[in-house]
């Protein structure tokens, strides 16, 4: 039986590539029965889902600008 | 703002007018200081000049732009990855010694278990959300962040991660593994703990 934290530490891999068959039986059922990890592996999908928002959200309010004076430098330096 | 999609190829002269901001945003996510910012946005229209006899009118100019700046962002990490002081490295033995972890109990039991964050999309329609995000992405250490932007903002491979910033297969996942614990917890104490009663 795993312990939550080999869980913890299997669901974040689980994120970024398929886990092998056996590997992937045991944590199916570690989440299962463990509402922490449960919690946790959902978190986890929220957190990549929220990450990729970023951008869109930087694009639809206008929040930062360069300033005038990194404009006019960037101007310069690339001479157009 | 002007829709510079639309007239796809307006020349170098207006670059920074059309897409100054968006690509200063863009790399202000990722980098989180606004000088380094400026200086990516610079670069990136430095290498676009050079590089446009070669640019072949599949994609956008924005589009375009971006992927530059994306390359240079990489750069700047692995430039800054080999300058960071190396306290900030994993432990080697990946803290598997009893007592030797931040996040649980010697028995392997959670130390603060993660709680029930609802229905936690409805928060991806607030802006404030996304204030709390940054905010606890700036709260890793540099070499977390970048790891994580690499990962989640990038959406690049382990593989390509340890290609470009020469790290271990070892020390990606346990370093990817430290951010997301971390933004875990720092999100659910920063606002899902006050957005409770908003459930």
């Amino acid at each position: 039986m795993l312990t939550c934290k080999e869980a913890s530490r299997l669901l974040s891999q689980s994120m970024d590539h398929a886990l092998p068959r056996m590997k992937r039986l045991e944590l199916r059922i570690h989440v299962w029965l463990c509402s922490a990890c449960s919690n946790f592996e959902k978190q986890l999908l929220f957190l990549k889902r929220a990450a990729r928002q970023l951008d869109e959200r930087d694009s639809q309010t206008d929040q930062a600008r360069l300033s005038s004076e990194a404009r006019e430098r960037i101007r310069k330096a690339v001479g157009k | 703002m002007k829709s510079p999609d639309k007239h796809s190829s307006s020349g170098p002269d207006r670059w920074l007018d059309e897409h100054g901001d968006y690509l200063f945003r863009f790399a202000l996510t990722r980098v989180r200081n606004e000088s380094t910012a400026e200086d990516l946005v610079q670069e990136t229209l430095l290498a676009a000049l050079s590089a446009l006899h070669q640019r072949s009118g599949q994609s956008s100019e924005r589009t375009w732009l971006t992927g530059i700046l994306k390359h240079k962002i990489v750069d700047h990490f692995r430039r800054s990855w080999r300058e960071q002081p190396l306290e900030d490295d994993p432990p080697t033995g990946l803290a598997d010694e009893p007592g030797m972890d931040e996040f649980f109990a010697e028995d392997g039991h959670w130390d603060h278990k993660p709680a029930s964050w609802g229905n936690p999309f409805r928060s991806l329609e607030q802006s404030q959300f996304f204030d709390v995000l940054q905010n606890c992405m700036q709260r890793l250490s540099p070499k977390l962040a970048q790891l994580f932007v690499l990962k989640e903002l990038h959406d690049m491979s382990n593989e390509e991660i340890c290609k470009e910033l020469g790290v271990s297969p070892t020390n990606v996942w346990v370093m990817l593994y430290r951010a997301r614990m971390n933004l875990r917890q720092c999100l659910e104490s920063k606002w899902f703990e006050n957005d409770r009663e908003a459930l």
